[in-house]
């Protein structure tokens, strides 16, 4: 893979700090295709029990990564989740053995289309496509590995809230507790709408080259950076984005009847964007805004949500924020009543953040409580 | 830890190990005290979401949720305890209510403040204003308390809903009375319905 960026295909193959599980059998994914030497990258915080009892599983949002309480090791920036996930923090490792992976279809470690193929080439467009179901398929394969049963607790933000969710309605009995924040059993046409801008400005791209562009010079950089750039918006608030940047003007004094970056909002979604693409593949994007669109539990279940937790023994807990209008308080609301219906345990609040879908990742103390509550 | 004595009552007659759902359950002591000394299994519903971030973090189920609303989700006889405690006053539709209590629970514990104790009364009679008592202590334009209701009203509430009193208790000064006179003398009332 020398010459050229190729950056994704040899980070993958040296896999920086994360441990690697190769999944010793074929993954059988939802489309019928299977996927054969897949790997998972993940890192754990804290201690496994004897009996493996403590472990909680973090799954992690579209973008994210196995970097939850660590050190990015691309951006150098903290884990996104350490104020969350520490010794005496709402997820306490001195307490909880804590594992985040990296979803298969990613950029980090784990199986995805900038991963060799077994013909030596990068997958690109020939990975198969995967569903969110698939990609717990991946992390329940890592259980077994790990050999942890049941977990104490799985806990998710916006997609790692699907995950969590997935994992309770087909693994019912491989979590005790399920926390899912901020998320959604189904992916709304609005949803589906916003991911759709952001495979076609990727696939606009003509450094796209119909996603084989891993040994080339030129990457779909500007493709990814209008996604990112589009989806951004998606997790702030219309208040949020007032209150932040207003009508403001970067570095200048007046309109300057041009196209340059001329908002502060502008030029904070153009850092966004281009940071972005330093870090994610392009072609994970397509897949992982694919499975996420492909997402509904419903569906799965007989087209009936509480089907899918019927008889579950685990406990639930369910939050939302007020501003998040990407999976809207609503949303959960659904997750909830069917829970009721299917007579589970759960727990439910919306909280109140300015922030939208991102306050999540944010400095919350009542989130804290609760997730320190339900956890513990 | 001391409950309020409402909450006593019901807490001391629900039989152990029972499936109970506590709708407006507050800051969840009700629940806690089910759970602990009766091994029930409780969940609750609760309007205000600071409380509920306090039952969940103190690691009860508690969903956010309006009575109004969000009972019709459960199903029929879900619960063998349905409890509305303080909180019947304060619905859009009590009668309502009381209808989702008896479908989602066997049976059903509800608890009031009594608008004709004659504290009450007094103050309506004499004062001439909308009673500001120790049992109902704020003003008639910020009270949550829309559909005052009495202990005879309550008894005529169930007999048109063809549910019957199973137990009833009163309370006076924090204390229980008896049931004699109890429209008059008790400042609150819990019942014990079935149907």
């Amino acid at each position: 893979m020398g010459g050229g960026l190729p950056q994704f295909a040899p980070r993958m193959n040296t896999a920086p700090a994360s441990t690697v599980y190769r999944i010793p059998h074929p993954l059988p994914l939802d489309s019928g295709q299977v996927l054969e030497a897949c790997e998972i990258a993940y890192e754990t915080y804290g201690t496994l029990a004897p009996d493996a009892s403590n472990a909680v599983l973090v799954c992690h949002a579209l973008t994210g990564d196995q970097y939850l309480a660590s050190q990015h090791p691309i951006t150098g920036k903290p884990g996104w989740w350490e104020r969350m996930v520490g010794p005496g923090l709402p997820i306490d490792t001195n307490r909880h053995f804590v594992i985040c992976a990296n979803v298969i279809g990613s950029c980090m470690g784990s199986s995805g289309p900038a991963s060799l193929a077994p013909d030596g080439q990068p997958y690109a467009m020939r990975f198969p496509v995967i569903t969110i179901r698939d990609m717990v398929r991946g992390l329940v394969a890592l259980l077994d590995g790990l050999g942890i049963e049941q977990l104490h607790a799985v806990v998710g933000g916006s997609m790692g809230g699907m995950q969590a969710l997935s994992l309770a309605a087909n693994w019912p009995t491989r979590a005790a507790r399920v926390l899912v924040i901020a998320s959604t059993a189904r992916h709304s046409a609005q949803n589906i709408a916003f991911h759709e801008v952001g495979r076609q400005a990727i696939m606009a791209d003509p450094a796209w080259a119909e996603g084989d562009y891993y040994e080339s010079e030129a990457k779909p950089d500007n493709g990814l950076a209008v996604a990112r750039m589009a989806a951004h918006i998606t997790y702030l608030s219309e208040a949020g984005l007032t209150e932040k940047f207003g009508r403001r003007l970067q570095d200048r004094e007046a309109k300057g009847f041009g196209f340059d970056a001329e908002f502060q909002v502008e030029s904070y979604l153009r850092y966004q964007g281009s940071g972005f693409t330093r870090r994610f593949d392009a072609n994970s994007y397509l897949y992982i805004t694919r499975a996420m669109d492909y997402f509904d539990i419903a569906e799965e279940h007989g087209g009936k949500l509480a089907n899918a937790f019927a008889g579950t023994q685990a406990r639930f807990c369910l939050v939302s924020f007020d501003t998040d209008w990407l999976y809207p308080t609503a949303e959960s609301r659904h997750i909830v009543h069917a829970l009721n219906a299917a007579g589970a345990k759960v727990s439910f609040v919306e909280l109140s953040a300015p922030h939208g879908h991102d306050s999540f990742l944010l400095e919350h103390d009542q989130l804290d409580r609760v997730v320190k509550g339900f956890v513990e | 830890m001391t409950l309020r004595p409402d909450l006593a009552a019901i807490a001391a007659h629900v039989t152990p190990g029972s499936r109970v759902l506590d709708i407006g359950c507050g800051d969840g002591a009700l629940m806690a005290e089910l759970e602990s000394a009766s091994g029930c299994d409780a969940r609750g519903m609760e309007l205000d979401g600071a409380l509920v971030e306090r039952c969940v973090s103190r690691g009860l189920s508690v969903v956010q949720g309006d009575a109004n609303l969000d009972l019709a989700n459960y199903p029929d006889k879900a619960f063998d305890y349905a409890i509305l405690s303080q909180t019947l006053q304060t619905a859009t539709r009590p009668d309502l209510i009381l209808d989702e209590l008896l479908r989602v629970g066997r049976r059903a514990f509800v608890s009031f403040p009594n608008f004709a104790h004659w504290r009450t009364r007094a103050a309506l009679m004499f004062g001439g204003r909308m009673p500001v008592t120790r049992a109902l202590p704020v003003s008639w334009y910020e009270t949550q308390n829309i559909h005052h209701v009495t202990v005879e009203d309550f008894r005529d509430l169930a007999r048109m809903k063809g549910a019957t009193i199973e137990r009833a208790w009163f309370f006076a000064n924090e204390i229980e009375i008896g049931a004699p006179a109890a429209n008059w003398r008790a400042e609150f009332a819990v019942f014990e319905l079935s149907r």
